[in-house]
């Protein structure tokens, strides 16, 4: 008798090892429900869309990989990854040094500069030497001297404006949605965001005097770009998300989703 | 454990700046509301429908939705009335860019809006007996108001205010939204930048008893103060 249940469990074993033997991987991914366009929203059809969508559907196929997506907000996706509640963050999360030190990163995907808009009263920002002499190019401080500067809170924008722009009142907003209202509503004279973000909003925005004012050169504080986040020590799933990344990169994959929403290279230099 | 400590200990001093912006969120909005809550009261006690109506519903509006939204809408929501306004030009420009005088604005209608109520319903709970014995001393009606009524409400409600208040300060975590950083909003903005999300919540907390004990304790002595009459003679 024992032993008939003891055949039976293990009978039942094997077929359980053997069917997700055959399954395909699955790699939960958090993305936040917080509307970023056109990399990840949530449609009228709730329905996921945007830029990271589709190249996330795109390194799927390529690891042969199912990626169900897991609904979490921006603060929580961090503590969600270690965690183990979700695998990988695609959210346009920036790789920088302060997020390495809690998670890993796979390579980046997209790189978008960052982008000052203001009101038509506001004049353009032309760019300067980096103070710091080793021949970098930064947003003159000196064009926004005594002007107010929006930014979201924790953003790599944030640390830059708050860095450079010494002279100049940087109001720090919880969304960035808030601070392109303020910037409308004339409360503050620049906001200084990411060019994707910015061109939308500016657009968005034209007749009511918002322009694009200066695209940012590039900066060691804006990174290196954006890059899936990983738990550490996951380098099985890093190796696997790198590889696929390069993969889509050399089929000409990737540019065929890139076309589909940008007219200028998103993956960056 | 011990590393938590010690992270607490590093952003206590980032999280105790915020402190007196909390502190004066609560005492200006506390100030004005409570000013604002008399005429409210009297208002809602008229016998004047066109008097009447606007309290009542004032009160409604104010109780009846989230202060969350109010806080936006009045932010935001003016935001959109701003561009190309004569206001824009005007010299209370430099203060209504900020979001602090909103802020502040915000929670003085909310506060009043609750407290008008409540120093109503003080008011009508006054004793039938002292307002005729006022009455049998040949006092006004106003004089009844103001010696006799809005005294012995102010006495009656002010448990439920100190409670109010302490509602009031831990509603001023709000403030954040509408780029005003408080305590409670430093502690979130901790969090984004150190991915840390216990500890700031913690220290934050601790921070928000510390206040509100001492919030509590002054709050008695007013009440001890003005209510001294009621107090055993001999423990006073």
């Amino acid at each position: 008798m024992l032993s008939k249940i003891f055949k039976g469990t293990m009978l039942a074993a094997a077929l359980v090892l053997a069917t997700s033997a055959v399954a395909k991987d699955k790699i939960r991914v958090g993305i936040s429900p917080e509307a970023y366009p056109p990399f990840t929203s949530f449609n009228a059809k709730n329905v996921w869309e945007g830029f990271e969508i589709d190249l996330l559907a795109a390194l799927c196929k390529q690891m042969d990989a199912d990626c169900p997506i897991v609904s979490i907000a921006w603060d929580g996706l961090i503590p969600a990854l270690t965690g183990k509640k979700i695998d990988i963050i695609f959210n346009s999360m920036s790789i920088t040094e302060e997020r390495m030190k809690v998670i890993d990163f796979s390579d980046k995907y997209y790189n978008s500069p960052a982008e000052l808009i203001g009101g038509k009263d506001a004049p353009k920002v032309t760019t300067t030497a980096n103070p710091d002499g080793k021949g970098g190019m930064i947003a003159n401080p000196a064009d926004l001297k005594g002007k107010t500067i929006g930014v979201q809170t924790a953003t790599i924008h944030a640390d830059y404006a708050q860095k450079y722009f010494k002279d100049s009142t940087v109001k720090v907003y919880d969304t960035a949605d808030n601070h392109n209202a303020d910037l409308v509503a004339g409360r503050i004279d620049y906001a200084l965001l990411d060019s994707v973000a910015a061109d939308d909003f500016a657009k968005a925005n034209a007749a009511k005097g918002i322009e694009a004012k200066l695209i940012v050169p590039g900066d060691p504080i804006f990174g290196v770009g954006a890059g899936a986040g990983l738990r550490k020590g996951d380098a099985k799933l890093k190796d696997k998300l790198n590889a696929a990344i390069k993969a889509v990169r050399a089929s000409g994959e990737y540019d065929m989703v890139a076309k589909k929403y940008f007219n200028f290279n998103i993956y960056g230099e | 454990m011990n590393e938590s400590f010690t992270f607490i200990a590093s952003i206590a001093p980032t999280l105790l700046a915020a402190v007196p912006m909390t502190l004066v969120l609560t005492f200006l909005s506390a100030v004005i509301g409570n000013s604002l809550a008399l005429p409210i009261a009297v208002a809602r006690l008229s016998g004047n429908v066109f008097v009447r109506y606007p309290s009542a519903f004032f009160i409604f509006v104010m109780r009846g939705t989230p202060l969350l939204a109010q806080t936006y809408l009045i932010y935001y929501g003016l935001g959109e009335l701003l561009p190309g306004s004569w206001v824009q030009q005007s010299f209370l420009w430099p203060y209504l860019r900020e979001g602090f005088w909103y802020a502040v604005f915000a929670f003085s209608l909310n506060t009043a809006g609750y407290t008008g109520e409540i120093l109503r319903g003080a008011i009508e709970a006054v004793p039938r007996g002292e307002i005729e014995a006022a009455k049998a001393y040949g006092m006004s009606s106003r004089m009844i108001f103001w010696r006799i009524k809005l005294p012995r409400a102010v006495q009656i409600c002010l448990p439920t205010m100190t409670g109010e208040t302490i509602l009031l300060l831990k509603a001023t975590s709000l403030a954040s939204l509408i780029t005003v950083w408080e305590v409670m909003g430093t502690a979130r903005q901790i969090q984004k930048v150190t991915f840390r999300v216990y500890e700031p919540l913690l220290a934050a907390g601790f921070i928000y008893i510390v206040l509100v004990f001492i919030l509590t304790r002054v709050l008695m002595i007013v009440e001890r103060r003005i209510n001294r009459h009621r107090l055993d003679p001999v423990a006073a």
